[in-house]
This record gives structure tokens, C-alpha cells and sequence, in this order.
């Protein structure tokens, strides 16, 4: 028994009014699905049906995507930048004031620590519309209209869809830059996490957004590939799967349709024997286990140099141990819920094929809930490239440690993958740092740090990763044209 | 422990600076990550009683008398007449000259006397001095000693200066006070003048290889004193030490350290960072004054419910 337990401190559920069921928010208000079913979510820490929400059918898309169509050919499309801008601002703020609720819900229907929805998502949700709102009368200046000369200007209808690992914020990082540039939106929250997008459809109402601007609809893959495939979407946003996103960019092949995909990722975290060796053991945490490892940059390789594996994984080991897994809503979680059922079926699966592959599996001592979907922060060694789990994303808390002799050696084993998403550099010399930033092929690579995310940086993969960026002034690209009009 | 025939500053120089660095915003960013740890009911409780018990009630002022060593050490034995129930404190801490009176004060209890020396604050003076100063305390029946490393020698990169002063007063020390057994020594980096945190590091190991029973944040006297991301670091010496060479260090976290929520977070780190068997007065101290009151109020809060008040508590 420890000396010091900490006694639960659970943040209250009271903050957040949840509805029995939920309708599709279209055309500025929640309407009843005409031709949808519906499904349940559950918050994937107890299996708690948290509410019933409505799978959105072919008519519901259309109708969806007609408002959207609506808005942007009526008040929206009229809007002035600074207009515009001003609605931004306003939602930012709005989402600042209801922080607590959305960081309370979004615990409940993700299953991530409310620590990391409180300090991290819902603060850099509002931060991203506030950035964006800046953008929205200075576009013209944002030097986007380079060999054309002609204004930016707005796409039409966005067709979104996004994923269960970061629900809000993914969603912010999508409507946040399409409405600043004048787009209207159709959004598909994952089937596992719809309420804090349905709660955001709330906000949009309490910021008297014009009704259409903004639409969400609910449901799984179905809903997903009508909302992509609608002959009026003019461009597609999505974050997911890799797998997810090579269909998407199959199914609007040859259509006018515009697209930016975030698919996944199998970053290498490459740590040298000169690195700061605590604070590179703290970015190794970060790197897979903040947010269960359910981040498509996640640091998921540790490429640690041969001549300090032994103490890094040593200190990395230590570390596990002190990292507390459990109730998502105690403020003193570090490790929350795996997402789903199917999310846990997978992760075990791979890990099961690692054991077999002959990698060695270290999981932290930590006593799992009974109810739930749970993973022990876990850790293989021995892993070879050839293995599976060095290979496929696992999408959850499991890191594979392999090992390096050189610069070149590690460069190259940070590449030798599909993915290029992300890499992270662990090192006290400055100019191995610029030397290995030019040779990863990775969209953002961190030094001394890893998952930092901020609005003013662009993020986006290389090869499988995707392709498009968002965030900063290139986010900014994807939608608008300054080509002739069309 | 250097595995050198004979130490030279270039060795030594050497083997220090061949410790890993300290990424300064990564271990800004851990502190302040343990700090947002919550402790509440009954965690709080042990962390109160844990943290008075783990106290060097301080008063180091040229204005101190006679009179007011005698009303702290009163003080220290029972810091809240109200409640029995309430632990003592670890230690007084007190100039030199006035060593004899805390002792006077304290006798049959079990709380230490400590006294710093060496020329605190500054340590601007001969060795001589400075072992005078010592055996001086220890004399008078201190049984802890908080010496100040020379931090001109230190950042003038003359290390094996500040090794041999450790080491000599290490030895006056091993001695042993009036009493017959040999003094802790506690050696105070003042990492306030030391600035970086490769430079804590450093000093760290320094004091911990000639000899340190204790390694300390700061004198009080420099602002800043005691910071979070600062006594981790040395708690992370101190246990990579305990990893390398099998024998605890103590750590005291000293000044500027004056609310329980302040010390709360203290606990969480050495909780976190370097453990269980640090959570201990013989391992951890709080080098504070105004601490003791903030810390009987929230005692007396989480007792009866209520806030009751600053003339709830004696002044010292």
C-alpha cells in the first residue's frame, strides 16, 4: 500500500444536461430524421448508455446539404470577412464559458481523462476558432493568391467527417477555417462520440449563427460515404483511417470535388544517447499514451539509440508505473478508456500477434475497472521492423521500442514506413536536430517536445498520411479557390 | 565513484558535465503538469499532518533574539495547542549564536536542532571560518548542519574547490555534535544564483558525491528560492544517486514555500518523481515559516468542517 493514495476527486457530472435522444441539427435547428434509424452511444468507461441518437439516412443528407446549399447561396454567402469573423469569435467565446460542460462531456462519451479534455481539447477547440476568426477579413492577405491575382474565395458546401479520438477539437480544426473563408458545412461526428458535436450545434444556436451555416449529422460509415458522395458537396474534409480515406479519394476520383485527408499514422520518436533523458522519457509518454494512443501522430516507435536502450527503457518502466489509469471524469487520471469495444478487439489483436512475432510485452501493474473498455499503458521490446506491430498503427496505449546505431540508421528506420505523419527528436545538438528535421518525411516533426498542437501550425501527413494541411495560413488553402469562377 | 586515480577539477569537471542535460521547458512543463494533481479528504489529511511533521521551522533574521527562539521552539513542539492530536515538527533552524537556546528549548523532545553556517548566506568567507563556524554549532548541540556551497567557485567552474569544502565540512560533521552522534549535513545549492538547470544538476551531484546527507534548495535570502521544477530535479538526483550508488539523500525544499496547496504539490512530486521512501521527515523537509500556520488552518478546516481564522493560530 502506498503512503500516498490520492482519495477520488471526480469532477461533477452535473454540468452537463444530456438528452434522453437527439435529433439532426439541419438548417439551424434539431429536426427528427425522415427516413434514418437510430443508435445508442455509451461512455466506453462504465457502458452506460449515455443517450439515443439518430443515424442519418440518404434524405437526411440531402436535406442537410441543401441547407447547407442554402445558406451559402443566401446570408452567408453575403457576409462580409469581418461579419463573419464576428460569429467566430462568438462561438470561441461561448465555447470558453461552456468549457467545463464540453470537457465533462466529452470524458463521458470518449472515455479520455478529463484532464486532457479540460486542458488540452476543448482549450485549443475555442483557440482554433479564435485564430480563425482573425482570418476572416484578412484573407486577401494571406497570401493565397499567388499566380492568379484573384481574391480567395469560398468553395460552397463542405462535406466533414471526423473521427472518435479528438471529437470537438477535430471538429473545430474542420468548421473553424471552412466558415472563416465563407464555406458552409456539413459535419458527420463519429458514431462513437456524437454529443459534444451535437452540444456545439447548441452553441451555434446561442451564437444566432444563420440557420444552415453549420448542420450535423449523425450516424456511422453509411452516413459518412452519402455525406462524400452527395453531388453538391463541393469539397471533403476528413480525418481517419487511412483505409477510410483511400475510399474516399477512390469515390470522388473524377468529380470536381476537392478533398483533404488526415489518415493515420506510426511515428517514430527517436530519442539520442545526448538527449535530456527525463524530460525524453516524459515525450515518450506523451508520444503514445496521452489519450490512450489514440492519436494518428502518436509517437508509437521509440527509436531509442542502442547505447542508452537499456536506462531509457529502464526510466520509461519507472515511469508506467506512476501513470494512473481509471475513471475518466477523476482529475488525477492520466490514462482513460479505450473508445470502443472494437477499438479494444484490435489493440488486443496486434499486441497478441507482437507476442507471437517474438516481440517482448512489459504492461504497467495497474488494476483495470471491471466494466468498460481497458487497456494497460504497455510497452514491447525486441521489436524488429519486420514485426506487425512496428509496422501497423495500433491506434492505442502500446509502444514498440526498437533500437539505432547512427543518424542515418534512424532516419532511415523512421522512414521505412507507409505512413509519415509525424516524427519527434530527442537530442541536446542543434544541428542534429535541423540535419533530421531535412531528412524525415514527416508532415510535423517536434524536437524536445512531441503532440504539441497549436492553431497557428500547420499539420498534415506525407504518403499514406494524407494530404492537404490544417491549421495555420496553408490550412487556409483548402478552402478557397482563386482560380477563375466556376 | 568517479573511478579516477587522483581527483582533479578536470575530472571532475568531466564527469559532471557528462551528466544528462535538463530540458528546461519539458521540466517546467512536468512540474506543472504534477501540480495539477488533486488532493483532497482524506489524502489531504495525511499530506497536512505529513507535511508539518516534515517542517524546519526557520527564523533567520538579525533582528532574532533569545525570546523569539524560545516562543518557536514552543511553537515547533506544539504547533496547535487546540489539538494534541498534531504532529511536531522535524527541526529549528536558527543562526549559529542561538543554537544553545533552541537546544534548551527543545531538550527531551525529539526535534532537531539545525544550524546554518559556513558564512550563510553568502559563504563569503576563508575555510577556516567556515570550519569554525561549524564545529561552533555543533558544539552548542546542533545536530544538522546547512552549509552553503561557494557559488562564485561553482560558476567560476572551479568545482573541486566546492568538492574539498563539502568534503572538510563533512568531516567536522562525522565528528558529531555535543551529543556524540555525527551531524546531517544539509548542503544548500542556492539555485536561485545557479539559474539553470544543468547548473542544478550538477551542483546537485556535486554535493551528493563529497558527501551531503541533504541537498537544499536555497537559503531563503535570493529570490528565487524553492521552485517545483527545481526540487524535482533534485529529487531526480537523489534517486538516480540512490540507483547508482545504493544510499538515500535527503532533499529540503526551502523558502518561499508558504501555502498548503504550495506544499501539496511539493508532496505529489516527490511522491511522483522519487517516491514512497522519500515521503518521510528523515528523506524530505520543508525549510519554511509561514507554511506551519497555512498548514494548521486547513488542519483545523478539514477537522471541523470551517474555516476559523488567521487569530486561530498562534503568531509563533
Amino acid at each position: 500500500m502506498a503512503k500516498f493514495e490520492y482519495a477520488p476527486a471526480p469532477e461533477s457530472r452535473a454540468v452537463v444536461n444530456i438528452r434522453p435522444s437527439y435529433g439532426l441539427f439541419i438548417g439551424g435547428e434539431f429536426v427528427q430524421s425522415t427516413d434514418g434509424s437510430t443508435f445508442k452511444t455509451i461512455s466506453p468507461s462504465s457502458e452506460e448508455v449515455l443517450a439515443e441518437v439518430t443515424e442519418a439516412g440518404e434524405a437526411d443528407v440531402n436535406r442537410a446539404v441543401l441547407a447547407a446549399r442554402k445558406a451559402f447561396d443566401g446570408p452567408w454567402g453575403r457576409l462580409s470577412g469581418a461579419e463573419r469573423g464576428k460569429y467566430l469569435f462568438r462561438i470561441a467565446r461561448l465555447l470558453q464559458e461552456r468549457a467545463r460542460e464540453f470537457a465533462v462531456l466529452e470524458s463521458l462519451d470518449n472515455g479520455k481523462p478529463i484532464k486532457e479534455s479540460r486542458d488540452v481539447d476543448i482549450p485549443l477547440a475555442a483557440a482554433h476558432f479564435f485564430y480563425h476568426a482573425g482570418w476572416a477579413d484578412k484573407l486577401e492577405h494571406a497570401g493565397l493568391s499567388a499566380g492568379t491575382g484573384q481574391p480567395p474565395r469560398p468553395l460552397g458546401v463542405v462535406g466533414q467527417v471526423i473521427p472518435w479520438n479528438f471529437p470537438l477539437l477535430m471538429l473545430s480544426w474542420k468548421i473553424a477555417p471552412a466558415l472563416a473563408t465563407g464555406n458552409t458545412v456539413v459535419l458527420k461526428p463519429a458514431e462513437t462520440t456524437p454529443l459534444t458535436a451535437l452540444l456545439f450545434a447548441e452553441v451555434c444556436q446561442q451564437a444566432d449563427l444563420p440557420a444552415g451555416v453549420v448542420n450535423i449529422v449523425t450516424g456511422a460509415g453509411e452516413t459518412g460515404r452519402r455525406l462524400v458522395e452527395h453531388p453538391r458537396v463541393d469539397k471533403v474534409a476528413f480525418t481517419g483511417s487511412t483505409e477510410v480515406g483511400k475510399a474516399i479519394a477512390r469515390s470522388i476520383a473524377g468529380t470536381r470535388k476537392r478533398a483533404t485527408l488526415e489518415l493515420g499514422g506510426k511515428a517514430a520518436n527517436i530519442v539520442f544517447d545526448d538527449a535530456a533523458i527525463d524530460q525524453a522519457v516524459e515525450g515518450i509518454v506523451n508520444g503514445i499514451f496521452f489519450n490512450q494512443g489514440h492519436v494518428c501522430c502518436a509517437g508509437s516507435r521509440l527509436l531509442v539509440q542502442e547505447n542508452v536502450a537499456q536506462d531509457v527503457i529502464m526510466r520509461l518502466k519507472r515511469r508506467l508505473q506512476t501513470l494512473r489509469v481509471g475513471d475518466p471524469l477523476d482529475k488525477n487520471t492520466d490514462v482513460g478508456a479505450i473508445n470502443s469495444a472494437a477499438q479494444l478487439a484490435r489493440i488486443r489483436e496486434l499486441t497478441e500477434v507482437a507476442e507471437s512475432e517474438g516481440a517482448t510485452r512489459w504492461s504497467a501493474p495497474c488494476v483495470l475497472p471491471d466494466r468498460g473498455f481497458w487497456f494497460a499503458p504497455t510497452v514491447f521490446t525486441g521489436v524488429s521492423p519486420a514485426h506487425r506491430i512496428a509496422q501497423e498503427e495500433v491506434f492505442g496505449p502500446v509502444l514498440s521500442v526498437l533500437t539505432f546505431r547512427t543518424p542515418a540508421e534512424a532516419v532511415a528506420k523512421a522512414n521505412n514506413t507507409p505512413y509519415g505523419l509525424s516524427a519527434g527528436i530527442w537530442t541536446e545538438k542543434g544541428s542534429r536536430i535541423l540535419w533530421m528535421a531535412d531528412h524525415l518525411r514527416a508532415g510535423v516533426v517536434w524536437a524536445n517536445t512531441f503532440n504539441r498542437f497549436d492553431p497557428t501550425s500547420p499539420f498534415g501527413g506525407y504518403k499514406e498520411s494524407g494530404y492537404g494541411r490544417e491549421g495555420g495560413r496553408h490550412g487556409l488553402e483548402a478552402y478557397v479557390t482563386t482560380g477563375a469562377t466556376r | 565513484m568517479l573511478g579516477v586515480g587522483a581527483l582533479t577539477n578536470t575530472s571532475l569537471t568531466t564527469w559532471l558535465h557528462g551528466l544528462p542535460g535538463v530540458d528546461q521547458v519539458g521540466a517546467d512543463a512536468r512540474a506543472a503538469g504534477l501540480g495539477t494533481r488533486s488532493v483532497k479528504t482524506t489524502s489531504k489529511a495525511w499530506a497536512v499532518d505529513t507535511a508539518i511533521a516534515m517542517i524546519d521551522l526557520t527564523t533567520l533574521e538579525g533582528a532574532d533574539t533569545e525570546g523569539k527562539v524560545r516562543s518557536l521552539c514552543a511553537k515547533a513542539t506544539t504547533p496547535d495547542p487546540g489539538d494534541p492530536a498534531t504532529p511536531h515538527v522535524a527541526a529549528v533552524c536558527v543562526y549559529n549564536d542561538l543554537v544553545p537556546v533552541a537546544v534548551d528549548a527543545l531538550k527531551g523532545g525529539n526535534i532537531h536542532v539545525a544550524a546554518v553556517t559556513t558564512a550563510f548566506p553568502s559563504g563569503r568567507a576563508s575555510m577556516a571560518v567556515k570550519l569554525t563556524d561549524t564545529r561552533d554549532a555543533l558544539r552548542a548541540g546542533a545536530d544538522e548542519i546547512d552549509m552553503v556551497i561557494d557559488r562564485g567557485a561553482f560558476l567560476s567552474g572551479r568545482y573541486l574547490q566546492v568538492f574539498n569544502e563539502i568534503a572538510a565540512i563533512k568531516e567536522v560533521c562525522a565528528e558529531g555534535s555535543a551529543n556524540g552522534s555525527p551531524a546531517r549535513l544539509k548542503v544548500i545549492l542556492e539555485t536561485g544564483e545557479l539559474v539553470t538547470y544543468d547548473n542544478v544538476r550538477r551542483a546537485a551531484w556535486l554535493a551528493m558525491l563529497a558527501g551531503a546527507s541533504f541537498i537544499k534548495t536555497s537559503t531563503g535570502k535570493i529570490s528565487p528560492a524553492a521552485t517545483l521544477p527545481v526540487t524535482m530535479i533534485m529529487l531526480e538526483a537523489v534517486r538516480d544517486w540512490r540507483d547508482l550508488t545504493g544510499t538515500q539523500i535527503g532533499v529540503k525544499a526551502a523558502g518561499g514555500i508558504r501555502t498548503t496547496k504550495d506544499a501539496m504539490k511539493y508532496l505529489v512530486v516527490v511522491n511522483e518523481i522519487a517516491g514512497d521512501d522519500w515521503l518521510d521527515p528523515a528523506w524530505f523537509r520543508f525549510g519554511a515559516s509561514g507554511l506551519l500556520n497555512d498548514l494548521l488552518l486547513q488542519r483545523q478546516k478539514l477537522a471541523s468542517g470551517h474555516y476559523s481564522g488567521a487569530d486561530y493560530v498562534t503568531i509563533d
